[in-house]
């Protein structure tokens, strides 16, 4: 033990000095620095999200939209190309910070579409707000986001806080449900969209209950909705679960309406629910496809399906940074850019107000009908 | 408390179903752990490539909820064909290519496992990538309706709607409740009688005992082994087509979860025993409902864990004993 | 006897200057790897400091899981919980029911983690080996979900804003830069040394890598004296360890106990580093993963837990272009690697010789038989 000590004694003492000389070698040396000037066309984008892995879905849309802005882009500009970079997270908060810290050192990068989740915004975001790189995340909703000061922080979509109410507001007013029952799926997303139901629609409520994600037996959910007589469930969630859940709610013979959010607004959930989807209830900050029909029928063409979830946000989000730089615009002045952005997108008028946020956020109601999902309107 | 008395029935058939399902699979790790002393962590792999067998076959004979009676019978019994033949097939690969090579080398059973688990791992990926794989091949365009989004769920088309037939309680049992849980008690009966009576089923009991003295009597270790696997597999296929019939959504990685509660359920029962599974599957699925009403949805799978360690650490041979090799068995 | 043996053995007939001389050159080239920036061996695709830092981390997390299963014996499928316990103490002290300073939370996180382990050990380390390897998947997922469902916890929120360790700017340190070809020292890229910032990832590093060392240490201590003779009889033998009187239970306790406290720590510097923490940092899959490490390098051998973190943590990271097929590969290796090498890369010169022993005695007895 004690020739242990001796060893590694004037090993920590012996590295330390030496540390301290590699560093001096370091400033006398006269190499210049590589700083060197910037071309302004071959500038990139980044997109942000989980690309590969079990969370890559949402991800892929996303991506999707932006290839597509990103194509339109550099069809007008052919001499001034601007490249995607895909900084692939998988969703997962851990490696989001070191993937944020590459982009900021590509100093070509000049904005991110993303990052796609609540998780690793929160992860990744400090980096990009202390390094002044714009994020606008297409995807993330927890309202809690904005509140960070992020300076650089920007949102493409609704929040949970915009869509929550709203949600509780068709229940109440146009679905005249006097049972409601509110689930969610303990994930960020979900039970915070679920909260602010629960708050809105108060002493209604019948029933609660929480499910995890990845589940795929719900009976004794089942057994407590049809315990508690209830006439609609909202269901705080992603689209995974929510299949599962309302097949066999209808299995059980449950009847009532099922309301779900833009977490499920996906055509996976009808290919997997089948007819126990018919008449679901899907809220969505988003505008519907026929208001962009061009958009609709350009994503189609390109990628062989209807665009998917969060598809319009990725594709104005790119666009949003593909104008600045148009306009000449350097990471440093991006941000005032995005800031001061006034434009009709796909989904929305795209304008954030001092915190970020979307400034002009209508919900729209859409409804499950014969296997496709068409909008019943905006919720007023 | 009173909301579990309320609903006792809808509970209880729910529970007993999904335990068919549990029981079902933890036959499969019984078995190859009463012949190898090794938990066969992979076995989720095989239930869940079962449910994918299930579904494609339903898919590509075109199930549907308006079928007549002779076609749902027809599909049905393809589904189970199909999901126990993969399932089988599966158990066996798994036997023959992460279990064997180290047998025959004499590894630790730490090694096993990690065998194990890689290629737990190698088979839930290629079931996630099945698209980018048949992609390769230019098949991706062709098989779209069974490779496409191939990390999401996958559905299969319902083709026989649950219709109450009487009610117990408030709760209406359903035709697919009373399929369930009657098909899986049939199966484990078929099985209890094979590994009791055929020649097989004694090989296998007597490799169970004791190996070397059943090599010396001329008991061919390796088939007995590789047997174990493939009726391993093929109550996981079984379960996998009841499961699809039940839940009708699998994906990739949904063995993971069900398979570790189905482990739970055979050490309930006593490892190694085959009634022992049947019954652990069937408390497991039980305790899960009833758990979950009592404390809340949320800790269901904590009320599976917690059962698991409390029931080691008062009863570790789980509630009827280590068996297999014993003539109960 | 592997080349990587070979190179040990050689390293160890060195005579003692020209060993400290060569252990302190290789520990300056440890501290300095994020800066040289060297081709082929940096990431391209993720931030290098930020993989060294988790590299350090699995490799911490390996050290302490080695004690578990390397050498007590015992297979931990949960440790994971550990590391989310040190981690979310950390958090629920510093940030979201307290603000204590990220150093004074670290002791508390080792002691959270400490006790865990004594009431997960306690009543479970009597179960057999192979039901103890379920019962702590278990408490992996127990942890795992108690984190996404309390609220007091924050739930799948998780918790942010959780303090950095305290440190100095005291000097820039310039990276190098390889684009042209050759290294040329770049001044406009620099690392402040201890300042534990947001963007910075290259001090935590360092912070990481000193912990390490200083485990490295105990664990040198501890293998070494009676106790880590203890661990070995009773993971032979535990009968004859137990008959010897060696109180087996008491030992593989403590083993479980040091586990989780190194668990814990390593927990605890992922919460500093990363300011955020979720319950989505701490699934099962990366029980597992430790596991692999430990296994894959060789259980029982330090050096050779260390190898195996560095091949788990930073394989992945450093070959994103197979992206989507990380994980089928990792399997794969795993598989193979259980098949061909079952003892690890680097296994332990005992569990060497115990296997050269064994096969001596099989001969042997073939040989009888034959006869």
């Amino acid at each position: 033990m004690r020739s242990t000590l001796k060893f590694a004694v004037p090993i920590v003492a012996a590295a330390l000095a030496l540390g301290a000389c590699g560093t001096k070698g370091g400033d006398t040396s006269s190499a210049g620095a590589s700083g060197g000037s910037q071309a302004a066309c071959d500038l990139k984008i980044g997109m942000f999200g989980a690309l590969t892995g079990p969370n890559a879905n949402l991800g892929i849309y996303i991506q999707n939209g932006v290839n597509l802005a990103l194509d339109d882009y550099n069809k007008k500009h052919p001499n001034c190309q601007v490249k995607l970079e895909n900084y692939d997270s998988q969703g997962d908060p851990t490696q989001a910070p070191g993937l944020a810290k590459k982009a900021i050192d590509d100093k070509k990068v000049v904005g991110i579409v993303g990052p796609a989740f609540s998780g690793e915004s929160k992860a990744a975001d400090p980096l990009f707000n202390e390094a002044g790189l714009v994020t606008i995340t297409p995807s993330a909703t927890n309202p809690k986001l904005a509140d960070n000061g992020w300076k650089t922080f920007f949102r493409a979509l609704g929040n949970d806080a915009t869509q929550g109410p709203a949600a509780a507001k068709y229940i109440k007013d146009t679905l005249k449900a006097t049972k409601p029952f509110v689930m969610d799926d303990a994930s960020e997303y979900g039970k915070g969209l679920a909260d602010i139901v629960r708050q809105d629609l108060g002493s209604a409520v019948v029933g609660n209950d929480t499910i995890q994600q990845k589940q795929t037996d719900f009976s004794a959910s089942v057994t407590k909705v049809k315990a508690s007589g209830a006439d609609a469930l909202f269901y705080g969630g992603y689209s995974p679960e929510a299949a599962p859940l309302i097949k066999q709610l209808r299995d059980a013979g449950w009847k009532g309406t099922f309301v779900v959010a833009d977490g499920v607004k996906d055509q996976s959930f009808i290919d997997n629910a089948k007819t126990a989807a018919e008449g679901t209830i899907i809220t969505c900050p988003c505008v519907p496809a026929d208001v962009a029909p061009e958009f609709a029928a350009a994503y189609k063409a390109k990628f062989g399906q209807d665009p998917n979830t969060y598809s319009g946000e990725g594709y104005d989000s790119a666009t949003i940074l593909l104008d600045g730089i148009a306009a000449g615009k350097t990471r440093a002045t991006m941000v005032d850019f995005v800031k001061s952005y006034d434009k009709k997108g796909v989904t929305k008028q795209l304008k954030f107000d001092a915190k970020g946020e979307s400034a002009d956020i209508k919900v729209y109601a859409y409804k499950v009908e014969n296997g496709k999902i068409v909008s019943v309107g905006e919720i007023k | 408390m009173q909301y579990l008395f309320d609903n006792f029935w809808a509970l209880t058939i729910t529970g007993l179903t999904l335990g068919a399902v549990y029981a079902l699979v933890a036959l499969g790790y019984t078995l190859v752990y009463g012949v190898l002393r090794l938990i066969n962590f992979a076995h989720s792999e095989v239930f869940m490539y079962g449910t994918f067998a299930a579904l494609w076959v339903v898919t590509f004979l075109g199930g549907n909820a308006t079928g007549s009676i002779a076609q749902v019978i027809f599909w049905i019994a393809m589904m189970f064909v199909a999901a126990m033949a993969m399932s089988g097939l599966i158990a066996v690969l798994l036997e023959r290519f992460a279990y064997r090579p180290l047998r025959k080398r004499n590894a630790p059973p730490l090694i096993a496992l990690i065998s194990a688990i890689g290629a737990s791992f190698v088979l839930a990926e290629i079931m996630g990538l099945r698209e980018k794989i048949t992609g390769w091949f230019g098949l991706d365009t062709p098989l779209a309706t069974y490779v496409r989004n191939s990390r999401n769920n996958a559905g299969m088309p319902e083709i026989i709607t649950p219709q109450p037939v009487f009610t117990l309680g408030d709760y209406a049992v359903t035709n697919v409740d009373i399929f369930v849980i009657v098909g899986a008690i049939a199966i484990m009966i078929m099985l209890d009688q094979f590994v009791k009576r055929s020649r097989l089923g004694r090989g296998i009991r007597a490799v169970a005992q004791d190996p070397e003295s059943a090599a010396l009597m001329g008991v061919n270790r390796d088939r007995v082994i590789q047997v174990t696997f493939l009726v391993g597999g093929v109550m996981a296929g079984a379960a996998a087509a009841f499961y699809m019939l039940k839940i009708g959504i699998t994906r990739y990685d949904a063995g993971f979860i069900l398979g570790v509660k189905a482990f739970t359920a055979a050490v309930l029962g006593g490892i190694g025993n085959l009634r022992g599974a049947l019954l652990g599957g069937f408390v497991l699925g039980l305790a899960e409902n009833y758990g979950s009403a009592i404390v809340g949805t949320e800790w269901k799978d904590v009320v599976a864990f917690l059962l698991l360690v409390v029931i080691l650490l008062f009863r570790p041979t789980g509630l009827l004993g280590e068996s297999l090799g014993k003539a109960r068995a | 006897m592997s080349y990587a043996q070979r190179g040990m053995d050689w390293v160890r007939a060195l005579p003692k200057p020209a060993k400290i001389v060569l252990w302190v050159l290789f520990l300056v080239f440890l501290f300095a790897l994020p800066l040289l920036n060297i081709p082929f061996i940096t990431t391209p695709d993720s931030d290098f400091g930020g993989v060294l830092f988790t590299v350090s981390t699995y490799v911490l997390v390996a050290l302490g899981l080695n004690i578990v299963v390397g050498y007590a014996g015992l297979l931990d499928l949960g440790y994971v919980g550990f590391y989310a316990i040190g981690a979310y103490t950390v958090g629920v002290l510093s940030s979201l029911h307290g603000s204590w300073p990220w150093l004074w939370t670290v002791p508390v996180a080792i002691g959270a983690a400490l006790i865990s382990g004594i009431l997960l050990g306690a009543p479970t380390l009597r179960v057999r080996g192979d039901y103890l390897a379920i019962v702590t998947l278990g408490f992996g997922e127990i942890v795992r979900l108690t984190l996404v469902n309390s609220q007091w916890l924050n739930g799948a929120q998780g918790i942010s804003n959780i303090p950095r360790p305290p440190g100095a700017e005291l000097f820039e340190v310039p990276s190098l830069d390889w684009s042209s070809g050759a290294p040329v020292v770049d001044l406009s890229n620099t690392t402040t040394f201890l300042k534990f910032g947001i963007t910075d990832q290259i001090p935590y590093y360092w912070l990481a890598l000193s912990v390490i060392l200083l485990v490295l240490l105990f664990d040198k201590l501890v293998k070494d004296s009676r106790v880590g003779r203890a661990w070995e009889a009773t993971r032979e033998d535990e009968d004859a360890a137990e008959l010897m009187g060696v109180p087996t239970f008491r030992f593989k306790l403590l083993a479980f106990a040091l586990g989780a406290c190194i668990g814990g720590l390593s927990g605890a510097l992922f919460a500093g580093k990363a300011g955020f923490i979720s319950p989505d940092s701490f699934v099962l899959l990366l029980s597992i993963l430790f596991i692999a490490a430990v296994v894959v390098g060789g259980a029982g051998n330090r050096w050779g837990v260390i190898l195996g973190a560095i091949v788990v943590g930073y394989f992945p990271e450093r070959f994103r272009d197979f992206a989507d097929f990380r994980v089928l590969v990792f399997g794969l290796a795993l598989m193979l690697l259980a098949i061909f090498r079952p003892q690890g890369i680097l296994p332990p010169r005992r569990a060497v010789r115990a296997i050269e022993a064994d096969e001596k005695l099989e001969a042997l007895e073939e040989g009888e038989v034959r006869v």
